[in-house]
């Protein structure tokens, strides 16, 4: 049996008129004002980090000691810092990586948690006890020395910090999604698709995991910032991050301590920091309602 | 003179999104000392909103109440400060809401629940309330109330706790009882008990109730006058004994004539519809025009009936077979490894259904029908017994050939709102249990089927690309009877599949079964708590108590005369307009 054939058996992916979950949801999510413009207003704040380097007139890091806290102007369009680097090239250079932080980790966190929550809701009894007492036990385990353990063991490492956040954020994701699926493995519909015979993927799938993405979006947009903070408490630590590389957290951090002498050096990092945290929110409560075909359509 | 209580033009308009809903349209009836009014009205007809109006209950917005007076002992309610309302609320009105499991604290003793009306609007120390709060209890029926008084409420039964409801609407001795629906969420034995206790409490209290309910059998028990709304609008009021012998409007008699009664004489139920038409008009109100030929319609129901009862249609083959079956789950509490009190819901039942025939299951809540339903279709593990199917035992079949069965077997639930999946279309719905089982070769085919599924059961293949929310339950249940027929089944388990519609819907629901059961031979297990439903399309009846059977036989003889007492409450507790009337 063929790739095509399997797929065709087990999915109904053959839809002529298109209207699927997911461009009714795009339609939805286009009505949404507000989410459409935080929408593009993220994807812009997105090319500009990623292009940053290109625009800049200067590199994050390169230092000019002759023009040390140099006030914003047409020279340096964000000031410059008490090495005289460039802000506005460094707030572009520490979006990419303040955003490649926030995106992966919570990928990361998201996958597993969500993988993990479901599995162990829909298993239910024994299992569920085990799989979330070793949730458990993560909980307990001190943040910080658990990532200064993975440091010592495995050596500085960027991947590390994902991997170290990602480890750490799943845990609430997955009690989460468990708790979901308990109730719905209640709904009658669940057990009207057991009764049609439907198999174990398919109702978790198909009937379970369209039915959890409005708490776990909006939890995942609430995660990102959670993220973002986290690892610039990382780089404040000298885990993370470390100069000359910069990235939001860190930024906000070195300006909060100039902030009577240079107050552009928080202010910049700031309100990219928190423009982008806003688009965010506004984004998740419009993902969320444009996925749930309940809210109004008309 | 003025009237106790008297509602004049009121209009409680609903301002959404999608336009205004006229919820309650000119409104008017009144309400004199000591009397008894019910409210009779079918889900969406403005009931409740008329009285959540009357104490400024609503959220506004939405609401908004656009004209008309309310008056109560001389002051018009409407132009009150909340205020002076909230003093009101309570002390002078009191309200009894449906769901007697919801709307007491889980965290407050029943003790201080009572109390707490008379601790806020009476001047009195903590102890006379509370002597007066038990001294209430006991009248609602709470024995040995000075000592259940510091229970909590998940000690109760529903019936209990919607004693202690009424006891907490009373201890203030208000004026004016508002029930809204106080007796749907109970078993009918228990209803006929909280009925006579409502109506022992107004002789004793002099206090007049308005009873809001949508059925027609309870407010012919307990009300002296029925006041019926339709769509916002008071379509008739009158007294109990008028409006059953002669009903005027054409959708009283509807409502009247599609109720099935234990003494029915129909075979197909005559609806609503058979009695009028409605139009929409652009400003949002309606038009209802009555169908002249409504008596040469019910006529023709009636003779169908003779028609059908011939000989002939009997089969002798047992499509499905029950022995000793038992069903008992582990008990809460206990340590690991420790001995557990075990709860048999199921304890030891034995039935048989016959092809092309229907079995009903009759019970009240908790003695364990749907939990036997469920076990007999291997959605929940039977802990011991066996279920013959087709000659088949059932019982030691593995996950693959147990799918191949429930193809055959399939349940339709009570809740049509929660057993579809909210993401899905009607046609996702429909289509998914065919692909699963391999029916249809394609897309096109399945379509196809899809389409002559949904005119099978009565909708329109227009609304494929709707979902679930967008229907209502009437509807939503005719997409669950297709979801049920896509993979062609032989026997469907009907759990409670028409306790939560309407009258009007419930007999059109119930209509559709019947049609269906003719056209596809198909055999039923009708599980209900509603005695005279069960007795409407059942050919063979089984009594269920606390897990056990206790009477069966065909519904013709169990209804005639029946054996068990258990049974004879059961019957005798179902409240009937017609005993009235005749």
């Amino acid at each position: 049996m063929s790739i095509e054939s399997a797929k065709s058996k087990d999915f109904i992916s053959e839809n002529p008129d298109g209207s699927s979950l997911w461009k009714d949801a795009w339609i939805r999510l286009r009505a949404n004002r507000l989410a459409t413009i935080s929408l593009y207003f993220f994807i812009f704040i997105s090319l500009l980090t990623l292009l940053g380097p290109e625009i800049a007139t200067s590199s994050y890091e390169d230092q000019n000691l002759n023009r040390t806290f140099a006030p914003p102007g047409a020279e340096s369009l964000f000031g410059t810092d008490n090495l005289g680097r460039d802000l506005f090239a460094r707030v572009l250079h520490g979006g990419r990586i303040s955003l490649a932080v926030g995106f992966l980790a919570t990928s990361v966190s998201l996958i597993i948690g969500v993988a993990y929550g479901m599995t162990s809701g829909y298993l239910g009894g024994k299992m569920d006890a085990l799989m979330m007492r070793f949730v458990d036990i993560l909980y307990s385990l001190p943040f910080t020395i658990f990532v200064i353990l993975l440091m010592v063991l495995f050596g500085r490492n960027f991947i590390l910090l994902f991997v170290a956040i990602g480890a750490v954020e799943w845990l609430t994701m997955a009690r989460i999604t468990r708790a979901q699926t308990l109730s719905l493995k209640q709904a009658e519909f669940i057990e009207a698709a057991r009764a049609l015979g439907y198999s174990h993927p398919r109702v978790l799938f198909r009937h379970i995991l369209p039915n959890l993405l409005g708490p776990v979006i909006v939890y995942a947009t609430l995660t990102v910032p959670a993220v973002m903070l986290l690892e610039a408490v990382l780089s404040f630590l000298g885990l993370g991050v470390q100069a000359p590389m910069s990235s939001w957290g860190s930024l906000i951090k070195e300006g909060s301590e100039k902030m009577d002498i240079a107050p552009w050096l928080i202010f910049f990092p700031g309100v990219f920091f928190s423009l982008t945290l806003l688009a965010l929110n506004f984004l998740g409560d419009g993902l969320r309602d444009a996925l749930d075909p309940r809210a109004a359509k008309e | 003179m003025m009237k106790f209580l008297e509602i004049n033009k009121l209009k409680t308009f609903f301002h959404t999104r999608s336009g205004t809903v006229r919820a309650v349209d000119e409104v008017s009836f009144s309400l004199d000392k000591g009397e008894i009014v019910g409210i009779v009205g079918e889900s969406g007809s403005g009931k409740s909103v008329t009285c959540h109006s009357i104490l400024g209950l609503l959220p506004q917005p939405p609401a908004r109440i656009e004209g008309g007076q309310i008056r109560f002992q001389e002051e018009n309610l409407l132009s009150l400060p909340e205020g002076s309302l909230r003093s009101l609320r309570g002390k002078k009105i009191s309200i009894v809401f449906q769901d007697p499991m919801s709307c007491l604290n889980p965290f407050m003793t029943i003790l201080d629940q009572v109390a707490e009306p008379l601790i806020i609007h009476e001047n009195i120390s903590r102890e006379e309330a509370e002597r007066q709060a038990i001294e209430m209890m006991e009248k609602v029926g709470i024995r040995d109330a000075a000592t259940r008084a510091g229970s909590y409420p998940h000690e109760f039964s529903g019936g209990m706790r919607q004693r202690v409801m009424i006891a907490m609407a009373l201890v203030t001795k208000p004026d004016l009882l508002l029930a809204d629906e106080p007796t749907t969420a109970l078993d009918v034995t228990v209803q006929a008990k909280i009925l006579e206790i409502l109506k022992s409490l107004r002789k004793e209290l002099g206090i007049s109730v308005l009873f809001i309910t949508h059925d027609l059998g309870v407010v012919a028990e307990i009300a002296d006058r029925i006041v019926v709304m339709y769509r916002g609008k008071i379509v008739e009021q009158g007294k109990v004994e008028d409006i059953f012998r002669k009903p005027k409007h054409p959708y009283v008699k509807g409502l009247l004539a599609c109720r099935p009664t234990l003494d029915c004489k129909y075979h197909t139920l005559p609806t609503v519809d058979d009695f009028l038409e409605t139009k929409l008009k652009d400003d949002g109100t309606i038009e209802i025009y009555e169908h002249t030929d409504a008596d040469h319609r019910l006529r023709q129901l009636k003779a169908v009936n003779l028609s059908e009862s011939g000989p002939g249609s009997e089969t002798k083959k047992t499509l499905v077979k029950v022995s000793d079956l038992k069903v008992y789950f582990p008990g809460l509490g206990g340590f690991p490894g420790g001995a557990k009190e075990q709860v048999r819901a199921v304890d030891g039942i034995s039935l048989s259904v016959k092809k092309g025939k229907t079995v009903g299951l009759v019970g009240e809540s908790g003695c364990g029908k749907t939990t036997a339903g469920r076990a007999i279709l291997h959605l929940i593990k039977p802990t011991a017994g066996t279920v013959v199917y087709d000659g088949k035992s059932l019982g030691g079949l593995s996950r693959e050939t147990l799918v191949e069965y429930r193809k055959k077997m399939q349940i339709i639930f009570q809740d049509p709102y929660a057993s579809l999946n909210p993401r899905l279309t009607i046609e996702q719905a429909l289509t998914e249990p065919m692909v699963v089982h391999q029916i249809g070769k394609n897309y096109n085919q399945r379509r196809e089927r899809v389409v002559s599924l949904l005119e099978e059961v009565g909708l329109s293949s227009q609304l494929l690309l709707r979902y679930p929310h967008e229907f209502s339950g009437g509807q939503r249940q005719r997409i669950c009877v297709a979801r049920a027929l896509a993979v062609e089944p032989e026997f469907i388990v009907c759990d409670e599949c028409v306790s939560a519609m309407d009258v009007s819907v419930q007999a059109q629901v119930l209509n559709l079964l019947r049609d269906l059961q003719k056209k596809r031979q198909l055999t039923y297990l009708f599980i209900s708590h509603d005695l005279s439903v069960v007795k409407f399309i059942s050919d063979d009846v089984v009594v269920m108590q606390a897990g056990k059977i206790v009477e069966s036989g065909t519904a013709q003889e169990v209804y005639a005369n029946p054996k068990d007492d258990y049974t004879r409450d059961l019957i005798s507790a179902i409240p009937s307009p017609y005993n009235l009337v005749k």
